[in-house]
């Protein structure tokens, strides 16, 4: 699957979807791969502030855990409740309902310094040492 | 990682071909998933599912002093075997500790086959070597002589009986036969690491990929190591490095059964005397998880400011849809429905001691 191009990407393997100044952040595609079947996803309580880089939360597969981080700055708006019923959303369709949080960011140009589509797909290439 | 590095069993290029998704198992490049954890687990526990476990290791002990070696090094009672028998065994040290947990098959009175976890070959090896100094005894490692296919499910037998001239319901449990699987000479054990009825196969290496295609032609599903790990941890079969180790003994990890003081002098012996009678100051539990999330290995459990104990397994339950686990804890604190606090990336979650097996197969 073509990785979006209206998101921007962290090295982190979250991905950004912006609308004004509001961010929907969730794993990418390549990211839920390398997890394999994900069980349990801690989200963090709306209303919650984070920094670009602090760990929002936890995503528990089968086979391991990985922890979250918040790509940008700002307050937790809203949480994907979903998730809580029914993890493989983010195995299934992680571009879609498979998000995770949404924010308000305090400053969209810190979106600018992630990665684009573009930049993140030679990322992944090189991490997966293909 | 240099891939170089890494041994491979005689299945690699196969396990490629299906999927695999490779990686390094102690040293060796092994798939730990194809189509997924959840589905091959499921695959397991309703139909048939195929493991490559060739890693493991096979050490044979010949000669008219083999079961003194034997029952001397273990804690087991070889001496219960019968030609075409098995058990589950624990190789230890003087101070009760395991070496390594351990598969005997009896071949004959004086001809034992000992299979051994993959990572500990060379030195359970090497320590059956020492011990058989001064013995009449010739010990072998003959790991690169066998590659090893589980075969496991309710549908195993009726899967694998059309590739076999051994007549599969005669092997009950724990018992093993010798004749061709796919034309070539082979071993067949009813034995697993699952909880689920199920053979293991023992084969030259350069019959196992042309058997092991055969295998998944006929419907067994190729299964990883994740969904090997859910499985047996369902079952509550000891993992050694994780569950067990050479700190840990018999009697604290809960396998009484196989510790059988009455035969006689072995390695441990007064240890697991002692803690039989005494009590150990620690035991190996089952647990479920009450809070959200899953205890993993290496997990401290708290009591205040006091790490009381720590958990040596934990996953997902597939079948059961809950996060279950083993864990030691001090033997007053280790009876069934006891809470703890297991500290899970720096949180205090609360989780609750439960009977185990945590899955036991109907019939």
């Amino acid at each position: 699957m073509a990785t979006p191009e209206d998101n921007r990407y962290a090295k982190s393997h979250e991905y950004v979807h912006i609308e004004g100044t509001v961010a929907t952040i969730g794993i990418t595609e390549y990211a839920q791969k390398e997890l394999g079947d994900v069980v349990f996803v801690e989200l963090p309580q709306v209303g919650s502030e984070l920094e670009a880089g602090d760990e929002l939360g936890s995503i528990e597969s089968v086979k391991a855990v990985s922890e979250l981080f918040a790509p940008v700055t700002g307050t937790v708006t809203e949480v994907n409740e979903a998730l809580a019923d029914n993890p493989a959303l983010v195995n299934t369709d992680p571009w879609g309902d498979g998000w995770m949080i949404r924010m308000q960011v305090s400053d969209p140009s810190e979106v600018d310094e992630l990665m684009t589509a573009e930049e993140y797909d030679e990322y992944i290439e090189k991490e997966s040492g293909h | 990682m240099a891939d170089e590095a890494l041994k491979k069993t005689p299945l690699n290029d196969v396990e490629k071909e299906l999927g695999g998704k490779m990686v390094d198992f102690g040293g060796w490049e092994l798939p730990v998933q194809f189509s997924g954890i959840l589905e091959e687990h499921d695959a397991v526990r309703t139909n048939v599912g195929l493991f490559d476990v060739s890693h493991m290791g096979e050490v044979t002990v010949k000669g008219p002093q083999a079961l003194e070696l034997l029952q001397r090094s273990t804690c087991n009672d070889v001496a219960k075997l019968a030609d075409g028998r098995a058990h589950y065994n624990g190789l230890l040290y003087p101070t009760g500790g395991f070496v390594d947990d351990i598969l005997i098959y009896q071949i004959a009175p004086d001809d034992f086959f000992v299979v051994v976890n993959a990572s500990n070959t060379d030195k359970d090896f090497e320590w059956l070597q020492q011990a058989a100094n001064g013995l009449d005894v010739e010990v072998k490692n003959v790991s690169a002589d066998y590659a090893q296919l589980a075969i496991q499910g309710p549908n195993a037998e009726s899967l694998l009986q059309p590739l076999t001239d051994v007549h599969l319901p005669n092997i009950k449990y724990y018992r093993f036969d010798r004749g061709t699987v796919n034309g070539a000479p082979a071993i067949v054990s009813r034995t697993g690491y699952t909880g689920e009825d199920g053979f293991e196969v023992y084969i030259a290496p350069e019959h196992a990929p042309a058997l092991m295609r055969k295998l998944v032609e006929a419907g067994a599903k190729p299964c990883g190591l994740g969904a090997r790990d859910t499985l047996r941890l369902e079952a509550k079969m000891a993992l050694y490095g994780n569950d067990i180790d050479h700190t840990t003994t018999p009697i604290e990890a809960d396998l009484s059964w196989i510790v059988k003081l009455e035969k006689g002098d072995f390695a441990g012996r007064d240890v697991l005397s002692r803690e039989k009678n005494e009590g150990p100051r620690r035991k190996l539990v089952g647990f479920e998880m009450v809070d959200r999330g899953i205890a993993r290995h290496g997990y401290p459990i708290v009591d205040g400011k006091d790490e009381i104990g720590v958990v040596t397994s934990g996953t997902h339950s597939p079948t059961l849809k809950k996060a279950i686990g083993l864990a030691y804890l001090p033997l007053d604190r280790s009876a069934q429905g006891s809470e703890f606090l297991v500290l899970i990336r720096g949180k205090e979650t609360r989780a609750r001691v439960v009977p185990t097996p945590f899955y036991k197969r109907t019939k």
